[in-house]
């Protein structure tokens, strides 16, 4: 039997019950279509997650004091507690070639007012040098950073980030304008371009003042709450992280295999990300797969009917010289037609969802090449595994009987 | 040309085993229209199945061409369906949403034969069974019952077999259509020299073979020349 008449044979009884077969390929549109569509959700997640963590800055090491505990993931450091980051040691990360800016910042939570609305809110004051644009890949949309100059002078000047901006003075413009941080007048100099929340940390939400500012005037604080450091090129990375512990080892006296501080690249925190967005991908893949093995049972379930239905049909056919083998291939291609329509449609189906959930959601999807070829295998394996029984048992009808049936 | 030597056939149901065919031995020469005949039940279904390789024998030689076909696998038998049997029966049996083409062209697909060689194999057998070319595209069903018979004439005819086996052909229709038939089994036998064999009950179709071979109780009790042919109407051959 050739390819060719195994087709038709095969198109003649599908289109011969239209209702059930198309019933049965929903069954599959359904299963593809989820797989298809959860595996581009959670992997457009992990591709937002990815650009707005190297958004924070490219080629970024970030020094905390205090120990990351393995297993606890960078959300759980000692910041905070452990103070052992001073300005120095930014001096020292300086020095190491390869590193191409330094921005030792200092952190805390302080009640902002603006006397002038009236309006208060409660936000990160940063305490940063002119580098902190650099490092932190962020920029000026209005008025400007501050100058060296400022931040010798403890100037109280204040950089707002657009929320904090229109929290505190809504629609009119907040440049020269006054706010009041912990009780002390700070002047608006600039407003930050808006980037999007990225985490557990959204940089819209900060307040820059000068460093010096921040840790004589403000909290009274020597220490640093963080280091980060921007690494002329990716592929140096590596050996800049190492020789950063070395060195700031060798600063505090510290063995460098338990320093009291952390030194934690880009690539640690996109790992740790990465890893839960993975196995949010597979627990959605894996629930949209029990409906793949659904539709493959209605599959498997819609052939044994048709066997029954057409035994003398069957019977017919070994009488005039088909062999088992034109018997089973005849079922089976009907199951993997079936199953590969099915695919077919719910490949689409799963795009059109996706596209949906990004349009209606906002949460940015991407259909892969290698999950579209992936769907598309298991519904072809499906169409196989769950036919391959049907068709074995219709082949192995033994034409006297079959032909016999009522 | 069909030789069998002993056949006999039992079938095991449970405890009970039947025996339904006892040691048949008879010849059948190319060119013979032979009717085996006797009542439901007399093994004569049998004999049909093992005759047309659907059944092999339990015991005793079978050969068909001078092949032994007792011993071969299913698929073996397959083949030689394929290539040497032609099969009619009772309730025509055609493939309801094929037209009248594509059911007689089925036996050349399993055969590999090529779609156009087989279309043109096709219409030489609807035109051998007198099947009028204007329902040639029609679908079985709204076809009378005459006339699927006659389908399923064309598709015994059209891999040129060394027999044809025609199982009760005129059961399911009416005297005039059964008619017919029986004078299309007579015309293909004289005109073609085809190798018929009629399974049937009635004397009355049985009459109109050259031959006739009783059979009871799954043995054979008569084997002779039916000295009483009937001739099937002549008028009653176009419609």
């Amino acid at each position: 039997m050739k390819i060719k008449d195994l087709f038709q044979e095969t198109n003649a009884a599908l289109t011969a019950n239209r209702v059930r077969s198309s019933l049965t390929i929903l069954g599959i549109v359904i299963g593809i279509g989820s797989v298809i569509a959860m595996i581009s959700i959670g992997q457009g997640a992990s591709g937002q997650i990815q650009s707005s963590i190297e958004g924070l800055g490219s080629n970024l090491l970030t020094i905390l004091p205090g120990v990351v505990q393995p297993g606890r993931g960078i959300v759980s450091s000692g910041r905070g507690a452990a103070q052992t980051l001073i300005n120095e040691d930014a001096d020292v990360l300086k020095q190491i070639t390869g590193v191409a800016y330094v921005s030792p910042e200092l952190q805390r939570r302080f009640q902002i007012v603006s006397p002038a609305t009236g309006n208060n809110t409660n936000s990160t004051i940063i305490g940063a040098n002119v580098e902190y644009p650099l490092v932190r890949n962020v920029s000026v949309s209005e008025g400007a950073f501050f100058t060296d100059n400022q931040l010798r002078s403890m100037g109280r000047v204040a950089v707002l980030g657009p929320t904090v901006a229109k929290d505190l003075f809504a629609d009119s413009d907040p440049i020269g304008k006054t706010l009041r941080i912990n009780k002390i007048n700070f002047k608006v100099i600039g407003v930050l371009q808006t980037k999007g929340s990225a985490g557990f940390f959204n940089p819209d939400d900060t307040v820059l003042v000068p460093l010096t500012t921040m840790q004589k005037i403000l909290a009274g604080s020597d220490f640093l709450s963080t280091i980060a450091v921007s690494v002329e090129e990716k592929n140096l990375m590596p050996r800049v992280q190492d020789e950063a512990i070395l060195a700031l080892a060798a600063k505090h006296r510290v063995d460098p295999q338990s320093p009291d501080f952390s030194v934690v690249s880009q690539a640690d925190i996109l790992g740790t990300l990465t890893q839960v967005t993975d196995t949010f991908t597979i627990f959605l893949a894996s629930i949209a797969g029990i409906s793949l093995v659904v539709g493959g049972i209605g599959i498997m379930n819609m052939m044994l009917t048709t066997v029954t239905e057409r035994t003398r049909e069957i019977g017919l056919r070994k009488a005039i010289g088909a062999k088992k083998r034109d018997v089973s291939m005849q079922f089976l291609a009907e199951a993997i037609m079936l199953t590969s329509i099915g695919g077919i449609v719910g490949i689409t189906f799963g795009w059109g969802i996706s596209f949906a959930v990004s349009q209606i959601a906002g949460i940015a999807t991407k259909v892969s090449f290698p999950s579209v070829l992936l769907a598309f295998g298991v519904s072809a394996a499906i169409g196989i595994i769950f036919g391959y029984y049907p068709a074995r048992r219709a082949a192995s009808l033994n034409p006297i009987e079959a032909l016999r049936y009522e | 040309m069909i030789e069998c030597k002993n056949i006999s056939k039992s079938y095991k149901s449970g405890e009970i085993e039947t025996l339904a065919l006892k040691n048949a031995s008879f010849r059948i020469n190319n060119g013979e229209f032979i009717a085996i005949m006797g009542p439901s039940g007399s093994g004569k279904s049998t004999l049909m199945h093992i005759l047309g390789c659907l059944d092999t024998p339990t015991s005793g030689l079978y050969f068909l061409d001078e092949e032994n076909i007792a011993a071969l696998s299913d698929d073996e038998l397959a083949a030689i369906r394929s290539a040497k049997i032609g099969f009619i029966f009772q309730s025509f049996n055609l493939l309801p949403r094929s037209t009248v083409i594509r059911n007689v062209a089925l036996p050349l697909v399993y055969a590999g034969i090529q779609k156009e060689k087989r279309e043109e194999a096709a219409k030489n057998a609807l035109n051998d069974a007198a099947f009028p070319e204007k329902f040639w595209q029609y679908m079985p069903n709204q076809l009378s019952g005459g006339m699927m018979q006659r389908v399923a004439i064309a598709r015994a005819l059209v891999n040129n077999p060394s027999i044809i086996l025609a199982d009760e052909p005129t059961g399911n229709l009416d005297t005039k259509t059964g008619e017919m038939v029986l004078e299309t089994f007579q015309r293909l036998h004289q005109e073609q020299g085809r190798t018929i064999i009629l399974i049937t009950h009635e004397p009355y179709v049985a009459e109109h073979a050259e031959r006739i071979i009783q059979i009871r109780d799954g043995s054979i009790v008569e084997d002779d020349k039916n000295n009483h042919r009937r001739i099937a109407n002549r008028i009653v051959k176009t419609i």
